[in-house]
Formats: C-alpha cells, sequence, structure tokens
C-alpha cells in the first residue's frame, strides 16, 4: 500500500528544472511513498515501469500515483490506470512552457513545479477509488413519447440496434403530422419532385417489428426512476392502463401548428379559402391525382402562398422564431398545383427564402424552373372579395404596394412545440401560492424539480443546442424532432436517430453505474455525510439535471444514474458534507493548503485559479502549446465545473495568505455554453456574494475575479491570469501572510 | 411607338411577361431562376445610373410590368463588364439578357428614345451591311454628327489634330468617304445575312425585323 511519485524528465522538463530537489519535494514534502524518474514516462518502457508498480504485491503495491509530467488532458490513454486513483501534475504546460528561460527566472519556475508537486501529493491523498453506487438498473427497453415520424424513426433505430421500444401515442393512430401529408419534400438528389410521406412503410416495419410494442390512445400517468429503471404508468383512454419499466426515454411530441385564428388580417375564418399550409394538404389529398379544388368545388387556378404568417415577427401573439420547414413546404405545395397543369399561377410572396438542409436549394430550384414565381413582399392584408381574394402587399424590390388576385390563399403558419407543462414558471407561481396549469404535462415525471423536461427559449424542450444537441438536462431522457427546435421532416428523422443513440448509451452507461456525458466513464458519485446535513435543500434545488429528490425528512436523495458528476451541489453546500470519492471539497483544499505561501518580504504573491476543466482549462494548455508567458505567481486548479466551486476553497485560499483568486468557468445564460448547462451560472451567483466574506476579511474586493472563457480564447485565458497580477501589484499583498 | 408584332405578343402571352420573355428573349429562359440576392445590382460599376438595376428588372419581368421594362433605359446601360455574370450565384448570363431584354425592346417598338447606346448600335449596323466591313472614317463622323450639325462641327474641331495625326500614321485614308473597300464578296455577304434573317424569323415565329 504506497502512493508512488513518477517524473517525467522528458519533454524539456528534465533541462528546465532541478529534477534532483523535486524528487525529495514529492518524498520529503509531498510526503509519498517514492519518486521515481524517467526520460520518457509515457513510453511503453514508462508506463509499464508504473505498471508492475502496480501489479506489486503487499507492502510494495502502488495504490495511488503521482505522474509529474504533462497536463492531465495530454497523454491520457497511456496514463489510464483504471481505477486507481491517479494524480497529474502538470509541469509541462502548467510549468515549462509559459515561463521564460534564463537564470533570473528558474528560481521561481522551480518553485512553481515544487508547488504543483506538493498539491499532487496533497490531491492523490485525499482521493478514494471511485466504485459504482450498487443502485444500477440494466433494462434494454426505449421508451418512445410520440408516435409520429420522429418517435416511429426513433423506435426502429432502437430495435435495428438490438433494443426493445415501446411508442407511446396520444392519438387513435401513428403517422403525426406527417401522416395528414400528400407528399414531402424530396430526402435525394436530383431534389426536384415531392416524394411519397413514407409514413406508411414506417407504419407498417413498426407494426412488423416484434421488438416494438405500440400503445395507442394513451398517455403517461406517472414516470418515476432513473436510467435503467424508470417506472411508468401508462393511462389509456379506451382501456386499462398499463405498468411498464424502461432504461431510457425519447421524447417525440412533435408540435402544434399555430393557430391561424390569431391571424385576421389575413381573412382566416372570414373566408374558406384562406387557409394553412396543413389544411392545404388535406384539399390536396382529396383531389388525389385530379385538380385541386377549394372548399366551394371551383378548381384552383391562381393560388398564392404567404410566408412567414404569423412568424418572425414581434407581433403580440406572433411567433418571433423561423419554424424553418415551411418555406420548403410552399414550394412543394406550389408543385402540387404546377405538377398538375402548369398554367396554374403559383405566387409564393416571401420575405426571406429559407430551404436548410441538403437539396433544399435543389429543390427552390426547381419549383423556379417550374415557373413557380417568387416574389419578395410583406403581406399586410388579405380581402375577401366576393368569391376571389385579395393579397395586397408591400413589394421589398420594387419597393412599392401592391395587390394581386388569388382564388386560393395558403398561410404558412408555424409550430408550436408539444413541450409540456413549463417547470420554471410552474416554480414561480409555486411561491406566489396559485397554481395553475393549463398545458398537461407529458412525461409526468415525479421529479422533485417538475414534471416535465426545462424548455429552453419560446416553450422548445432542453437541449444543449450549442455543443451537444441531443443532451438534456434530464439524464436519460432525450428529445427529438419539432419538440427540441423546429425542423423539417429530415431532420425530424436525424434527430431521432441521434437521441436513440443517447439513450442506448445511457442504458449502457447507467448498467454498469458510469456517468453519461461529458463525464463519461466516471464511476464517482455524490454522497453527503447525513450527521452535518442541515437539509437546507441547497443541492436539490441548485442541481442542473434533477438528479436529487428529498426524503421525507428533507434530506437529499440521491438517483446516481440521473446524476452527471458536475459536483454542482457540492458546491452549493453550505455545510461541506457532499463528495465524491475521487473529488472532493477535501480534494481542492488540500491542494491550495499544500501551496507554499512565501512571507510577504520575499515579494511573491500566490494566485489561485480555479478553472474549468472543459474549457479554460485547456484555453490554459493551448496558450501553454503556443508559448504564452504566464507569471510564475499562479497556481491553477481544474475543477469539473466551476459550479462545484465551494466557497470555502476561496475563504481558505485568501485566509491562508493567497493574494488573489480567478475563477474561470464557461458562458452562462440562455446561449449557454456550460458542459452542465447551469453549473457556471450557479457558480458567477454565488461567487456575487463572496463580496461579504472578503468585507469581513478586511480584503480589497478585486482579489476575486469570475470569468466566462471559451475553450477558444486561447489568447484571452492568460491575459485574464495577468490582470489578476496587475491587480495584486496595484492593491498590495495580503496581510493574511504568515 | 409600337408594333404589330408588339401587339400579337400581348395577345399570345395574355400577361404572362415572364413567359413570353422565356420564349423570345435571348437567354430569357434563366429569368426565373433569379434569386433575388442582389449581387448583380451591387456588382454594377454602373449601376447607380440605372433606372432599374438588373434584380428590379428580373422582378418587373415577374410583377407583369411589360411596357416599363421594354421601355427601360436601363438594359441599354450594360457596358458587358460581365462582373454580375461572374458573381451571379445562381449563374445566370445577366450580361446577355440585358442585351437580349435591350434586342427585344427594340423589336417590340419600344425602344427608349434617344438612348446614345442604341443610336450608336444601329449606326454600327448599318454601317456594317453595307460592305461588310466598318467603315471607320463614317462610323467616327457619324458618331461626332449624332446630335445634330452644330455640335457635329465643333466634336470634329476638337478631334481635328488626332484625325491628321492618323492619317499621317496611315491609319485611316480620307479616300474611305468614297465608298470606301469592303469584303471581296459582297454579294455572298449579304446572302449571309438574309439567310440569317430568315431563320430568326422562323425562329420568333414571326417576322420582328427591328428595321
Amino acid at each position: 500500500m504506497k502512493i508512488g511519485g513518477y517524473l517525467c524528465t522528458g519533454c524539456g522538463i528534465g533541462d528546465r528544472l532541478d529534477t534532483k530537489s523535486l524528487e525529495s519535494v514529492a518524498v520529503r514534502e509531498g510526503r509519498i511513498g517514492f519518486c521515481k524518474t524517467h526520460d520518457f514516462l509515457c513510453s511503453q518502457a514508462g508506463v509499464d515501469m508504473i505498471k508492475a508498480d502496480m501489479a506489486a504485491e503487499g507492502d510494495d503495491k502502488v495504490t495511488k500515483a503521482v505522474i509529474m509530467a504533462c497536463s492531465r488532458r495530454a497523454k491520457t490513454e497511456s496514463f489510464n490506470f483504471g481505477a486507481v486513483p491517479t494524480a497529474r501534475v502538470n509541469l509541462r504546460e502548467g510549468v515549462i512552457w509559459i515561463r521564460p528561460e534564463g537564470s533570473e527566472h528558474d528560481e521561481t519556475t522551480q518553485e512553481m513545479a515544487a508547488d504543483y508537486i506538493r498539491m499532487g501529493c496533497a490531491e492523490v491523498k485525499a482521493m478514494q477509488q471511485a466504485d459504482a453506487s450498487g443502485e444500477q438498473g440494466k433494462n434494454n427497453h426505449i421508451m418512445v413519447v410520440g408516435g409520429g415520424i420522429t418517435g416511429m424513426t426513433a423506435a426502429l433505430e432502437a430495435s435495428k440496434a438490438g433494443y426493445y421500444a415501446s411508442i407511446i401515442e396520444k392519438s387513435d393512430r401513428l403517422g403525426g403530422v406527417m401522416g395528414q401529408l400528400k407528399q414531402r419534400q424530396p430526402e435525394h438528389s436530383p431534389f426536384q419532385n415531392p416524394q411519397d410521406t413514407g409514413v406508411a412503410a414506417l407504419i407498417a416495419a413498426v407494426e412488423a417489428d416484434d421488438k416494438i410494442t405500440v400503445y395507442l390512445n394513451s398517455t403517461i400517468a406517472k414516470t418515476a426512476g432513473a436510467p435503467g429503471r424508470f417506472e411508468v404508468d401508462i393511462a389509456s383512454t379506451v382501456g386499462a392502463g398499463t405498468h411498464a419499466e424502461f432504461g431510457a426515454i425519447v421524447q417525440a411530441t412533435g408540435f402544434t401548428p399555430y393557430d391561424a385564428n390569431n391571424l385576421p388580417e389575413f381573412s382566416y375564418g372570414k373566408s374558406p379559402n384562406v387557409v394553412t399550409q396543413l389544411e392545404l394538404e388535406a384539399l390536396a389529398r382529396a383531389a388525389g391525382d385530379g385538380p385541386i379544388k377549394r372548399a366551394d368545388g371551383k378548381v384552383v387556378e391562381n393560388v398564392v402562398f404567404v410566408q412567414c404568417a404569423g412568424q418572425r415577427s414581434t407581433k403580440e401573439g406572433h411567433l418571433s422564431y423561423c419554424s424553418g420547414h415551411c418555406c420548403a413546404t410552399s414550394i412543394k405545395q406550389a408543385m402540387y398545383f404546377k405538377d398538375s397543369n402548369p398554367d396554374i399561377e403559383t405566387t409564393v410572396l416571401f420575405d426571406d427564402i429559407r430551404t436548410p438542409g441538403a437539396g433544399g436549394e435543389n429543390f427552390y430550384r426547381s419549383a423556379q424552373d417550374k415557373f413557380v414565381t417568387f416574389r419578395k413582399g410583406k403581406v399586410s392584408t388579405v380581402d375577401v372579395k366576393g368569391n376571389e381574394l385579395q393579397v395586397n402587399f408591400k413589394d421589398l424590390i420594387l419597393d412599392e404596394d401592391a395587390q394581386m388576385g388569388a382564388d386560393l390563399v395558403v398561410l404558412a403558419t408555424g409550430m408550436l412545440p408539444n413541450s409540456g407543462t413549463d417547470i420554471d414558471t410552474m416554480k414561480d407561481k409555486d411561491e406566489s401560492g396559485e397554481v395553475k396549469v393549463s398545458v398537461q404535462s407529458i412525461l409526468n415525471l415525479n421529479y422533485r424539480q417538475g414534471p416535465d423536461m426545462p424548455q429552453l427559449v419560446n416553450g422548445f424542450t432542453d437541449s444543449h443546442f450549442i455543443c451537444f444537441p441531443y443532451e438534456t438536462r434530464r439524464t436519460g431522457i432525450y428529445s427529438a424532432g419539432p419538440v427540441r427546435r423546429p425542423m423539417d421532416a429530415a431532420q425530424a428523422q436525424t434527430d431521432a436517430m441521434g437521441a436513440v443513440m443517447k439513450a442506448i448509451q445511457a442504458i449502457e452507461n447507467s448498467a454498469i453505474g458510469r456517468a453519461a456525458h461529458p463525464r463519461s466513464g466516471d464511476l464517482s458519485f455524490p454522497s453527503f455525510r447525513k450527521e452535518g446535513c442541515t437539509q437546507c435543500k441547497r443541492c436539490t434545488v441548485e442541481c442542473p439535471f434533477g438528479a436529487i429528490d428529498e426524503d421525507e425528512k428533507g434530506y437529499p436523495k440521491y438517483n446516481e444514474a440521473r446524476c452527471r458528476r458536475c459536483g454542482t451541489c457540492m458546491g452549493a453546500c453550505p455545510v461541506q458534507v457532499i463528495s465524491f470519492k475521487n473529488y472532493s471539497i477535501e480534494t481542492v483544499g488540500a491542494q491550495l493548503k499544500a501551496v507554499d505561501v512565501p512571507d510577504e518580504f520575499q515579494e511573491k504573491p500566490r494566485i489561485l485559479v480555479l478553472a474549468c476543466e472543459n474549457d479554460a482549462y485547456p484555453a490554459l494548455d493551448m496558450a501553454a502549446m503556443k508559448r504564452n508567458e504566464s507569471s510564475a505567481f499562479i497556481r491553477v486548479i481544474p475543477v469539473r465545473c466551476l459550479g462545484s466551486t465551494n466557497t470555502i476553497w476561496i475563504k481558505d485560499a485568501l485566509g491562508s495568505g493567497y493574494d488573489g483568486v480567478v475563477m474561470m468557468g464557461c458562458k452562462k445564460g440562455a446561449d449557454y455554453q456550460c458542459h452542465f448547462v447551469k453549473g457556471s451560472e450557479m457558480a458567477h451567483v454565488r461567487m456575487a456574494k463572496i463580496g461579504d466574506t472578503l468585507s469581513t476579511m478586511n480584503l480589497e474586493s478585486d482579489r476575486v475575479a469570475v470569468h466566462e472563457v471559451a475553450i477558444t480564447d486561447i489568447d484571452r485565458a492568460p491575459k485574464l491570469l495577468d490582470e489578476m497580477v496587475e491587480v495584486i501589484n496595484r492593491v498590495g499583498l495580503s496581510p493574511f501572510k504568515f | 411607338m409600337t408594333t404589330a408584332v408588339n401587339q400579337a405578343m400581348v395577345e399570345k402571352y395574355k400577361g404572362n411577361f415572364l413567359k413570353e420573355v422565356t420564349d423570345n428573349v435571348e437567354e430569357g429562359n434563366w429569368v426565373k431562376m433569379c434569386m433575388q440576392c442582389g449581387v448583380c445590382s451591387g456588382s454594377c460599376p454602373l449601376g447607380p445610373h440605372w433606372d432599374h438595376p438588373p434584380q428590379e428588372l428580373f422582378m418587373m419581368i415577374r410583377a407583369n410590368k411589360r411596357d416599363e421594362v421594354l421601355s427601360s433605359t436601363s438594359m441599354w446601360m450594360c457596358t458587358s463588364c460581365y462582373n454580375c455574370v461572374a458573381r451571379c450565384p445562381r449563374g445566370l448570363p445577366i450580361t446577355h439578357i440585358m442585351h437580349g431584354l435591350a434586342h427585344y425592346g427594340k423589336r417590340m417598338g419600344m425602344k427608349p428614345k434617344n438612348q446614345p447606346t442604341e443610336k450608336f448600335g444601329q449606326m454600327f449596323w448599318d454601317n456594317l451591311i453595307k460592305k461588310g466591313r466598318v467603315n471607320e472614317l463614317k462610323l467616327g463622323l457619324g458618331l461626332y454628327f449624332k446630335d445634330g450639325f452644330a455640335e457635329g462641327v465643333k466634336v470634329s474641331m476638337s478631334k481635328q489634330k488626332l484625325g491628321l495625326n492618323m492619317m499621317k500614321a496611315k491609319r485611316m485614308s480620307p479616300m474611305e468617304m468614297l465608298g470606301g473597300h469592303g469584303v471581296s464578296d459582297l454579294s455572298g455577304f449579304h446572302a449571309m445575312l438574309k439567310k440569317a434573317e430568315e431563320l430568326e424569323a422562323a425562329r420568333v415565329g414571326t417576322n420582328t425585323d427591328a428595321k
């Protein structure tokens, strides 16, 4: 039972640093079993040396290791020793690459290296081997909510991958909105003509698949549990309910068409000849191969499509966003007319034509080639003139008001996501005492945080839209299709595949207690010391993933399979009782205490940097690769997420003589880049209150800085550290040095 | 002044000007493919001097503004720099369409009055077909006098030195004033022109000789 230290002298470390003295720092001050040097530690010979020590018997067996070499982000394969707790001391990117050569710098550079070694030794002592919690379950069954093309595609993809799927469909048929269409926009080259929707084939495939169960006329009455062990009560409007168990959930609840009754200016409701795109599909289906007729039976000869009807608008009751599919849908519908009779006048009045996806542009060209007329114009009103309609618009190219007669006007209205209840507004209303939920919940989760998934903007179900579109804030539950963001059929089907892959990943991970993205493979999980807990509920409130429920007595109840191991609960805990085996208040606290803080007469400040391991730390590493010089007084500790930063660390650091603290997390807010969605935001909120602590200690508030740093801020990140050095130069050293 | 053929075209296409342009204007079948991005208008070095830059002309065609398009001076302003063609994301041969529209407007008898490009074009053609070669002396003088006699004398006097230098350098002969030289097989050349006219007339289905 030993802690082994391994000092690499390759990559210039041996040339720049006094490694003999570092060895003795590790053994005498770091108090580890031994410290071996190797001139190429990540080579097979180097790694074999470490592995041999780990395989030794009795007292010689190395059970924890300190690798003193490059950044923890480099050589991860070579230095992967499974469950053996390992600390990485960053001497290359952290020290020699950011420090200039020359004898005048040697002393401070050597001190920096020695500090990092002390920190690594202290960290590994506080670390324990992480093991799975034992709460795991494996269930190969995926629940797919929604039987549209997204849901059916998800179920079929799950089946193809060898998993089981159950489709829960509210209505009495499969197919969703796509099932009501005559044709869809083309999926394959040359992208010229509308094609069969494929819904019938999908339904047939679903029905023929013995791995897929379909529940029609059904909704979800209750969802409990966690990935790998979801317990679901399925309610039925026609028969008795069912209870089923699932490993993961795909929410493909699709969209509701925007209510065109909100558009009286276009005479919707006043004339039966003003229809929405979905209503035109019904007319087109009724026409079959014959000419499309209006409600009064007249064959349509002149049709006008009004794009962005009630969308991309700031007007009250309109949608502010673009629904993504409507341009291509109008193009397709204009082709219904042109393909049956080229003499039918078809005009698309658009503001901006947007045809996303492969072939979208070709499809647009094909319509132009078929003499569909596209006029850039903004429609103000549609007037009813007897049996005819008059469309009034402003031609935006010719900059003039214009009119156009029409037999039929088609409004391209947008989509509203079927996201269920908005748990955030519910929460607000909870506090004021009036709970009123007009929308029905879809998942009916029994989570403490609310019955549905959180929503992002405009009511769309949350997804980590910038970096990881299929990630949500409810582990094991993945959204797909237009419930996540506006999209067309092809995108929805791709989305279904992505969501199913995430669902399968969740099933497999939860079976063996591994974390899902972004700490994939992590076996650690949070636990708390019950005697110390004050039942304050901060952890349950702040957990971005709704992983923590409360038991009857108000103690936190962890659901490890829902947990993403960000440590936000640990950072939130005011009494510091929450920890992970390999990451805790102690592992970081011990590191910052291990730093040798020189007395004030040496005029060597110490700046603690807590950097998010996902973005800020790699940005600093990359700055080092560019040999961007940094101060010798900084000591960087990577954290899982800035959200895991507990204020006790800041207090401890300032109390033990550090002169400044810099915290670096990801971008927060609605366009967040935080891998754990809310972690960075929580940290910012927490640190906004650090001023009180500073003032009770009689310290300047400038000594603590919190920054948003993206992984691309390679030049900016070191500058932020320089800024703190300047602050210390200005306000002077901390009076807390002993 | 409109022509009979113009009336015939109006009758034939009944307000579907885009179709008429597609069928009759050189490269006119491309007009429907314009996506109204405006890169052509932004690329045109003479753009600010046009009444309607190409993007607008294309929109006017779709809006059935037949008279305004065909009598416009805009397409006559094109100097064939090909900037628009090089930049059009949809690959429209805009320069050719401009010339096509100008020519079609002229055929329909709707050319703008006193448009210098149009005047010079006609002058060049008339000069060329006489002998099969351009008589530069006559063409030059014709250009000088295009705006009347007094103006012509003024321009001629100002260009006097240029003319004398060209004669000295044997670049121009004053004898060209008397008929001038032509191609060796003049009757063959005229026969070719006649055949071309016949073919063009057959193509558009009606005799639309601009003269």
